[in-house]
């Protein structure tokens, strides 16, 4: 007999719980852990950012904001879009969210119909897939390889496309990889794409952490703009993660459709949330460009460490993750991921969570501190040295 | 070499004087050699002093006063405000003497065991100076944020240990 429960919607109850919860748990019940499984900024928020909240709160700023966010916020978002060549109208083209998350979630829902294809290439941050299964797409992984610097080829794309095929989900740089998607790599996509006059949502939200070159957005790219939904936010730039203030930029017709659903079911984004990012976008470039100098100084430490322990690490050029190769201990992204907490107290995240092609790999976040990454690096070096006494298998 | 390079060397090792070499190293994209060249000639051109700790006093147990001194005085010819800095710096109980603009000239820190020897000094050695023609003491009461260190930070990890 069916019960109550059982009568949940099928679609969420055939949603696959985060690969990542077993880990926190485990974690999270052990002393001396090192993590380096966390996906955020490990700076607290700039304090001018901090300070003009408050000062947002002491001059009574706790209503309501228009749907679409403040205006003068809108304006400040478009304004530093520029930088990438990208031109939005504030007050039509552009929509703040509660965090990039938001803004996914809206695109998808706003460019799909139930029995679309949404293509995603993986591995890749684990919003996509669900939220497109629940806007009622049929989901398609395109896989990337390490060979490629885990970057999409315009040839994977055109092989997955059939006649159901309607929006290509990017993101780049990419979460895990710190793939980077050039200029020319992001032309050829794009020319697929006109030529299968699909949809795009370009999560872009670790544009500003590109090292060793200007981030490239595919909306910049002749043809593109109209059919392109560029997502971002504060989270990781500016170190505002628990702020929730994400954005989405693209074509008046686009951006409506997701501020009809934004009105009925957000509202607006938190007001004093959105005068601090306010002030972020004015005043906080400096700051922000040293904490990308100081993740980049971090990232090359990584590197240059797990590749010596003998983990082959491609270089990430974005975001603030490695993503190293650890078939060569045999094990398994989970197994390894799994004994080197349990035997050394070192987070990271197993590469297959965020889709199957991440198989052994592990995400290795390097927001954290150079002592502690350096103390990470001397335990994993001897958890691989240990497994080399004892093979596997 | 590349003065880029050396500020920011500088920069990590101003942060943290304890980072070795190859730490730098790889954090640069440099080799340990370039480095510790490097190093040692920052050091040779004093422009790295002393590696040093920043140690909240107040929390051990020792009998220590700071005081900042505000110091008037004549400039002389030739050597205008040099000579007489020279002078007051040479004390052991000066840890500090910088030439300022504004309402005075020399600021000058001076630490020692208790009130009373701070203002022996003051008033012994440095009012009696020659060319000193002033003297205002300001006793430390409280550090709270020294050289970009927060003396009293509670900022610790706050993050969730796995997020994706
Ligand atoms: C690629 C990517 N997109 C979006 C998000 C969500 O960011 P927000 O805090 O803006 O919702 C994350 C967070 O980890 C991410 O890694």
């Amino acid at each position: 007999m069916n019960t109550l429960y059982d009568r949940l919607s099928p679609v969420v109850r055939n949603l696959a719980p985060s690969g990542i919860r077993r880990f926190f748990d485990l974690a999270s019940q052990m002393q001396d852990v090192i993590s380096l499984g966390v996906g955020e900024p490990d700076f607290v928020t700039p304090w001018h950012v901090r300070e003009a909240c408050m000062y947002s709160l002491e001059q009574g700023y706790t209503t309501y904001t228009p749907n679409r966010g403040l205006p003068e916020l809108c304006v400040e978002i478009a304004k530093y879009l520029t930088k990438f060549g990208l031109a939005y109208d504030p007050s039509h083209e552009i929509l703040v969210t509660v965090g990039g998350s938001e803004a996914i979630d809206l695109a998808l829902r706003a460019m799909v119909c139930p029995g679309d294809e949404v293509l995603i290439p993986v591995p890749t941050y684990v919003s996509y897939k669900p939220c497109a299964l629940l806007a009622g797409a049929d989901v398609v992984e395109l896989p990337t390889y390490a060979e490629d610097g885990f970057r999409l080829t315009a040839d994977a794309l055109e092989r997955a496309i059939t006649p159901r095929s309607k929006v290509l989900v990017l993101c780049f740089p990419n979460n895990p990889t710190g793939a980077v998607m050039d200029k020319e790599d992001l032309q050829a996509i794009a020319d697929v794409v006109r030529r299968h006059d699909l949809f795009v949502v370009s999560d872009e939200i670790y544009a500003e952490l590109t090292y060793g070159g200007q981030h490239v957005s595919i909306a910049a790219i002749p043809g593109m703009r109209e059919r392109t939904v560029v997502v971002s936010g504060m989270s990781k730039a500016y170190a505002m993660t628990g702020w929730r203030i994400g954005y989405a930029a693209g074509p008046e017709p686009i951006i409506s459709a997701m501020l009809k659903i934004h009105q009925y079911t957000i509202m607006c984004a938190p007001h004093m949330a959105q005068r601090a990012a306010l002030e972020a976008l004015r005043n906080g470039d400096d700051e922000r460009d040293r904490m990308v100098e100081s993740y980049d100084r971090r990232r090359k430490l990584i590197v240059a460490g797990l590749n010596e322990i003998g983990l082959p690490c491609h270089e990430p050029r974005g975001a603030f993750y490695a993503f190293p190769d650890i078939r060569p201990t045999g094990l398994s992204s989970e197994q390894f991921a799994e004994r080197l907490l349990l035997e050394q107290g070192v987070a990271v995240v197993p590469g297959n969570v965020f889709g199957d092609p991440g198989e052994g790999f592990v995400r290795c976040s390097y927001a954290t501190s150079v002592e502690l990454i350096e103390e990470a690096l001397r335990r994993m070096r001897a958890f691989v040295q240990n497994l080399a006494y004892h093979p596997v298998r | 070499m590349n003065d880029a390079l050396r500020l920011k060397i500088c920069d990590l090792l101003h942060e943290n004087a304890k980072l070795s070499p190859e730490t730098i190293a790889r954090m640069l994209g440099e080799t340990p050699d370039v480095i510790e060249s490097a190093i040692r000639e920052l050091e040779q051109e004093k422009i790295i002093l002393r590696y040093s700790a920043v140690v909240n006093w107040d929390k051990l147990p020792v009998n220590q006063v700071t005081a900042v001194i505000d110091v008037k005085v004549l400039p002389q010819r030739e050597v205008g405000f040099d000579a007489i800095a020279r002078k007051i710096y040479r004390f052991d109980e000066v840890k500090s003497v910088a030439l300022m603009s504004g309402g005075y000239d020399l600021q000058v820190t001076v630490v020692g065991r208790d009130i009373r020897e701070v203002s022996r000094f003051v008033s012994e050695k440095l009012a009696t100076l020659e060319n000193v023609t002033s003297t205002a003491t300001h006793f430390l009461l409280k550090t709270y944020k020294s050289d970009g260190v927060i003396y009293d930070d509670t900022d610790g990890e706050r993050r969730l240990m796995i997020t994706p």
